[in-house]
């Protein structure tokens, strides 16, 4: 039995926040990401949780960290700027192996940019955004349904792998209004506890550690100097450092086809579009005004750890045409993994692609 | 219980040079919490970057080892998501008031339940010795090599005007009566401020004319100057000398606290 509502693709984040069982939100305003943290305001209080206005994004993000040890299921939203001083602490987090969700309502940058215009240039960003190596999990909505499914998705993937997990949506989407479907429950996958007894940062077969929440006795000292696993700063072992980094990239990139999260539509086609996000609308209308001719599309939900073998399902595919709101981002990834030549249809602005756009740089 | 059961035995030695006032500051606050009769599982300890920063590696309850002036950021979220737990920050000048001084004016705002224990030694000492926002005007550092030519922070005066329910300022020299005022900081429902200024022989002491330790100990005790005893110098028109800190209780009131526990 479901509930249908009539919401903001922002709103419909917040809820889905909700619904996965969040409970700390800690913000700071920034177009057009704010009805997210204005919703969060309303309803945490009535729920027992926390709504916190930080003083500045970096503020923000270590709240929500801190929030994270405490065993609370914890989150921020953002756009452009804020991300970019979120940046040091989404290290610390990936280091730490601290769950938490970070939501960016993608804008027009660099810089100020266009605050109330959509756009994807954070795609590289989240991925590679803070200094070193690590690996993170990043989800694109595409419409106000998915806004809500994939921010419960992200909360679930944090617990899972210890990790960030970030919602890539864009203005287009978080402010678009449309039909949405409440489901009566959604999944929860639990954060695995630490065993009694255990080295606190020692992982288990799959790489991953269990928990050892604040308050619950286990004495762990967390850091984001390179640690061994007893959670001890080891700062100048050169092999220890290599290990670690190692097994936090190992971790995500290792489970790539279970995290991967797509659609492929008609498998033997010869042109096939790629798209994430607010472009995907854009790709099924040109699928939807073309029904007789034969044009494939993949559409992510999971862009990054990015689903390497998802383009080799077209086996007959002679193109990739990859329409992005930036100045292809993701056709480069793309193009690392598939042997046939890939066309980037960037476009910057603001507006999307027009079907007119997309069905021109199709091949007659 | 004493203060050395709060030690994880297993990381010593520590990192603190031969004559550093960090250890003295460690103690005092380990010595008042565990007066207070907290547990280890219901306290944390988070910090930032820098020396002081590196005490919560050596306590044995859970800590948060943050980035470079963000602790109290950090533990803004752990006090509010579980308010049970009595949460206290070790920090220094570097990271309290020069990167983190934003964090540090607003938590004071909040005035949210948190102690905070600042081992104020004038420079950045991990790496190296150079210039902070408290090292005093004249000062040789490695980047004011001809004397500090600015103005130093009063973290104190700060704290009070951003609103925190306790402030107190003490020294290495002082420990009985730092230790009272962090329990009283510890007791005190609301944002709590202890500036607590450390000797750093191995970074200001060597290039500030300290040959020996006990040097700058002793001109940090001589430059101490008891809050009563400035105020009636200040009442009978007397010159306060730049060179002395105010020492004492500088504040204990009761304004709405956030994060308390319930």
């Amino acid at each position: 039995m479901t509930k249908t509502e009539f919401w903001q693709g922002n709103i419909a984040s917040a809820e889905g926040a909700l619904a996965a069982g969040c409970r700390f939100f800690g913000g700071y305003p920034i177009t057009p990401s704010t009805e997210v943290a204005e919703h969060m305001a309303v309803k945490l209080p009535k729920k027992n949780g926390v709504f916190i206005q930080m003083e500045d994004e970096i503020a923000s993000i270590a709240a929500v960290i801190g929030a994270s040890w405490t065993g609370a299921r914890a989150m921020t939203a953002t756009s452009g700027p804020g991300f970019s001083l979120m940046m040091e602490n989404i290290g610390y987090a990936a280091m730490t192996e601290t769950p938490c969700v970070i939501v960016n309502i993608q804008r027009g940058g660099p810089s100020t940019g266009q605050p109330t215009m959509g756009a994807q240039g954070d795609m590289m960003q989240c991925r590679f955004g803070s200094h070193g190596d690590y690996s993170i999990i990043a989800l694109c909505p595409a419409s106000v349904q998915e806004m809500y499914e994939l921010t419960v998705k992200a909360f679930n993937l944090a617990d899972q792998y210890r990790v960030p997990v970030f919602l890539m949506a864009d203005e287009i989407v978080g402010h678009m209004r449309e039909r949405i479907n409440i489901p009566d429950t959604v999944a929860h996958v639990a954060r695995k506890e630490l065993v009694r007894g255990t080295p606190p940062f020692l992982p288990d077969s799959d790489g991953i550690p269990g928990f050892p929440q604040f308050g619950k006795g286990y004495g762990t000292h967390v850091t984001g100097l390179t640690h061994d696993e007893r959670g001890y700063p080891c700062a100048t072992n050169p092999k220890l450092h290599a290990a670690l980094v190692t097994r936090l990239v190992d971790k995500i990139e290792s489970a790539r086809r279970t995290i991967a999260d797509f659609d492929v539509i008609n498998p033997d086609a010869e042109q096939v579009f790629i798209a994430y996000g607010a472009p995907v609308r854009t790709v099924q209308q040109v699928l939807h005004d073309h029904p007789d001719e034969n044009i494939g599309f993949l559409r992510l939900r999971t862009v990054w750890p990015f689903p390497e073998h998802a383009p080799a399902l077209f086996k007959n595919a002679r193109r990739f045409i990859v329409p992005e709101l930036n100045l292809g981002q993701i056709a480069r990834e793309i193009e690392r993994h598939v042997k046939v030549p890939t066309k980037s249809l960037p476009k910057l602005g603001g507006e999307l692609h027009t079907p007119a756009e997309l069905a021109a740089a199709l091949e007659v | 219980m004493s203060f050395s059961d709060w030690f994880r035995q297993d990381r010593l030695p520590h990192i603190y040079c031969a004559g550093c006032g960090n250890g003295t500051i460690i103690n005092c606050t380990l010595d008042a919490i565990d007066k207070m009769g907290w547990t280890k599982e219901q306290t944390v300890f988070v910090s930032g970057i820098g020396c002081s920063s590196r005490a919560p590696g050596y306590i044995l309850t859970d800590s948060l080892h943050t980035t470079h002036g963000r602790a109290i950021a950090f533990a803004t979220g752990v006090k509010m998501a579980n308010p049970a737990l009595n949460v206290v920050v070790f920090t220094g000048d570097g990271d309290l008031a020069a990167i983190g001084g934003n964090h540090f004016i607003h938590a004071c705002r909040r005035n949210i339940d948190l102690t905070v224990v600042c081992m104020n030694n004038q420079i950045y000492g991990m790496t190296g010795g150079q210039g902070s926002p408290t090292t005093p005007k004249g000062r040789i550092s490695t980047t004011t090599p001809y004397g500090s030519a600015e103005s130093s922070f009063d973290l104190c005066e700060l704290a009070i005007a951003a609103g925190a329910n306790y402030v107190a300022r003490w020294t290495s020299y002082h420990v009985k009566e730092l230790e009272k005022a962090v329990k009283v900081g510890l007791e005190t429902p609301g944002f709590s401020f202890i500036e607590a200024m450390v000797q750093c022989p191995t970074n200001f002491g060597r290039r500030n004319k300290f040959k020996q330790v006990a040097d700058q100990v002793e001109y940090i005790k001589t430059h101490a100057l008891l809050k009563a005893k400035c105020d009636r110098m200040i009442e009978q028109g007397e010159t306060v000398p730049g060179d002395m800190y105010i020492v004492g209780e500088l504040v204990r009131r009761n304004r709405p606290a956030m994060g308390v526990k319930p």
